[in-house]
């Protein structure tokens, strides 16, 4: 394997508070660590003007494979990670058949592994067929390499079911993530309950149908000292909650989207269904508190949550469309437009939240440039400006409300386990 | 395409709107300018002149997404009053049914020759989607809980026919609020031109942030009723319901029903409407519902020279955008 130099880019490593400028060399897939100008390499990469990042870890991401390939493929969608600057990511069991066994968790690792792009995790599901039911076969999963239990996009409603889960995936050190909503309060809800959803008439979805769940899973959590992780939290109380339990000890963490941090439920005066999203696009309030729990470490981690959708199940009246849009390639953008430019977080703590936070949930050896890890790096450009057009897109889906916009930053090169995997196109 | 000018006044001066999509986006001017058209359709025929030509060669296509009576009829009337062609769609037995997307179907409909489509459907916003992919002029016929334009304007002209004038007014709407789309554009369109609007109904029908736009709240028709010029009646939507906002229609009819007793403690004028269909016995008593404040009859006659009076205007927006207007 050839050996990389990376020189002249500003290194910024939150897992051991580095950021310098410098060269960092890759030696047999593996960081070797900072080095004078003297080094050499078979490859060199002029880093000037770029963040050497660890690389990016998503920790959900919808593949849609198998089952749903008109969405999207385990190849197309890690496709789209590397342009996203994402070198690792938990790929949710929201497929059909559900990744529920072993096998149909190896099947992620093998599509991953002929697709060669970046690292795939399989999440597995908590409950069979995620049918809230009954208990999915958890140690078998973990045996087939699944990092973490989830039933995606369905809430775990039956708090019993909750209850054994926490403490059954205690025996594995694994974490259960878990949608908070309930579903009586979001049954053919569309968008944030609020002014703009009753100007508009559509049903909206109460904070509290977030709120309520989150207070459960705390509440389980503590009883059964297991790892709750809570999805996509969007409103201001439930980061008042999230933060009340961890001075108390109690293990939860948090994710929250960019689109969230971005976009507002005024968004849907157009009826456009690119910003029908679950959990919904809130008020300018709830933006501020999900920012506040960025900056205080309540929210631990933030993720794309990608969700492509087929062109058809995007397009037509807002009441048929899916929920959901795709986020791996804007992700690095929108967080730089929400968080970098108005100054909320430092350049250190965004890349934090996007490597040395959803590793940790996780379990990965992963999100670090130390000596002796994995060398999955992202270079970032923070200045560069463009227009996302479709061609740009590597998802095989476009349902995102940022095409046609302008966008500042991307991921110029992605590097995955020492070999150079993406460039950005000039 | 022609265009009688005779009907051309001074009236439609200012209208350049190539849709009508609700009351929201329409200025105090433009809801004018609509009020007066139909004012002018509704004196032509008053005086036997009930088929005019302005339209003649266009086709009118209504596209019905969702079941009506009431406005299907009106808004056909309309269209033929004016002399266009119409094409009649309604979603049962239609290509929705074998898959094709509402898009697509209204994109064929359109390539027939269509240059007006009036549109109701179950989803809010269904008509902005149309008006983004299709070249005809949109009329909202209703799109789910969000806007009913026409009927909003049909309210408003029979309460300005009654009364001579909008502002100054405090109108009631009654009932479930949380679900119709009259309410909304009736509370724009009421708002623009200066009425007083309280909303009137259960709690659980009542949207918590709707006094952001300007209504006043009561859960009391009692409270409300001998300070209110015009009650609004709205329908209770059972079929939009999921069953539990109020614990029975009996109830319902004791606290908001308007019958004789609460009509006896009105104003002397109070004016009575109903979008409808009515439940007689819920929202209304028979005796309320037939008697002397009631213009629900009226607003079904206002409703056809409404349609005509935006389906014109619509008309003459398109000429002058294809720079033939005379």
């Amino acid at each position: 394997m050839k050996s990389l130099l990376i020189k002249n880019g500003r290194i910024i490593d939150p897992s051991q508070g580095l950021d310098v400028q410098g060269n960092l060399l890759v030696e047999a897939g593996k960081i070797t660590g900072l080095c004078d100008d003297t080094a050499t390499a078979d490859e060199v990469i002029d880093a000037t003007g770029l963040i050497v990042s660890p690389g990016f870890i998503d920790l959900h991401v919808s593949l849609c494979e198998p089952g749903f390939e008109e969405d999207e493929t385990i190849e197309t969608g890690t496709a789209a990670a590397l342009a996203g600057g994402v070198t690792s990511l938990g790929c949710l069991p929201n497929t059909a058949p559900v990744v529920d066994d072993r096998s149909s968790a190896e099947f992620i690792l093998l599509q991953a592994a002929r697709a060669s792009n970046c690292h795939v995790f399989p999440l597995g599901a908590v409950t069979k067929n995620n049918e809230g039911k009954e208990l999915a076969e958890i140690g078998q999963l973990v045996a087939g390499q699944a990092v973490g239990f989830t039933d995606a996009d369905k809430p775990i409603e039956n708090a019993e079911i909750m209850r054994c889960a926490l403490e059954y995936t205690r025996m594995f050190d694994r974490p259960i993530l878990n949608r908070p909503q309930v579903s009586e309060l979001t049954e053919k809800g569309q968008m944030h309950e609020g002014f703009h959803s009753t100007v508009l008439g559509l049903k909206g979805i109460p904070a509290a149908a977030e709120e309520i769940m989150v207070n459960r899973d705390i509440a389980l959590a503590e009883l059964t000292r297991g790892r709750i992780h809570l999805m996509c939290v969007s409103t201001q109380n439930s980061v008042a909650q999230i933060r009340r339990a961890k001075a108390a000890g109690i293990q939860v963490t948090a994710d929250v989207t960019p689109h969230h941090l971005t976009l507002t439920d005024q968004m849907l005066e157009t009826y456009d269904p690119n910003y029908k999203v679950l959990p919904p696009l809130r008020s300018q309030e709830h933006i501020d508190a999900l920012i506040e729990g960025l900056k205080d470490g309540t929210i631990d981690v933030i993720c794309s949550d990608h969700t492509p959708h087929a062109a058809e199940k995007k397009t037509d009246e807002i009441l048929g469309a899916d929920f959901g849009i795709i986020g791996l390639e804007t992700l690095l953008p929108v967080c730089l437009q929400s968080l970098i430019t108005p100054g909320h977080l430092s350049w250190s703590e965004l890349i934090s939240k996007l490597t040395v936070g959803p590793a940790r949930i996780l379990g990965l050896a992963k999100g670090t440039l130390a000596s002796g890890a994995d060398a999955d790096i992202t270079l970032i450009n923070p200045d560069i400006r463009y227009v996302l057009e479709r061609n740009l897109i590597k998802s095989s889906s476009h349902n995102t409300p940022f095409l046609g916009k302008e966008l500042q930053g991307r991921a110029e090169v992605v590097i995955v386990s020492g070999e150079v995997r993406y460039r950005a196109d000039n | 395409m022609n265009i009688d000018h005779e009907y051309r006044t001074d009236i439609s001066r200012g209208w350049n709107r190539k849709h009508i999509l609700g009351l929201q986006d329409l200025s105090r001017d433009e809801l004018n300018i609509i009020l007066n058209q139909a004012s002018e359709f509704k004196r032509l025929a008053n005086i036997g002149e009930t088929k005019l030509t302005p339209l003649a060669g266009t086709v009118v296509a209504n596209l019905f997404f969702e079941p009506s009576t009431r406005t299907r009829i009106s808004f056909g009337l309309a269209a033929k009053r004016l002399s266009a062609d119409t094409v009649d769609f309604t979603a049962s037995g239609s290509s929705l049914s074998k898959g094709e997307s509402f898009v697509d179907t209204a994109k064929t409909i359109e390539a027939m020759g269509v240059s007006y489509v009036v549109v109701r459907h179950k989803t809010p916003g269904a008509p902005q989607l149309l008006a983004q992919h299709l070249d005809a002029n949109i009329l909202n016929a209703g799109d789910g809980t969000h806007e009913h334009p026409t009927q909003a304007l049909l309210d408003i002209f029979t309460i300005r026919e009654h009364f001579g004038k909008i502002g100054g007014l405090t109108v009631t709407l009654v009932g479930d609020i949380l679900h119709s789309r009259v309410a909304r554009s009736n509370i724009w369109g009421l708002k623009k031109l200066g009425a007083h609007v309280i909303v009137c109904g259960p709690t659980t029908l009542i949207p918590n942030d709707i006094e952001a736009l300007g209504v006043e709240v009561s859960n009391s028709l009692d409270d409300v009723i001998e300070r209110t010029d015009c009650l609004n009646l709205l329908r209770i939507q059972f079929e939009r319901q999921r069953g539990h906002y109020f614990p029975s229609i009996r109830e319902y009819a004791h606290l908001f029903g308007m019958n004789k007793q609460r009509i006896n403690r009105a104003k002397e004028d109070v004016l009575i409407l109903a979008p409808g269909p009515i439940n007689r016995g819920v929202e209304i008593t028979p005796d309320v519902a037939d008697g002397p404040h009631s213009v629900i009859l009226g607003q079904v006659s206002n409703g056809l020279i409404i349609r005509m009076a935006c389906l014109y205007l619509l008309h003459l927006q398109r000429i002058a955008s294809l720079g033939t207007a005379g």
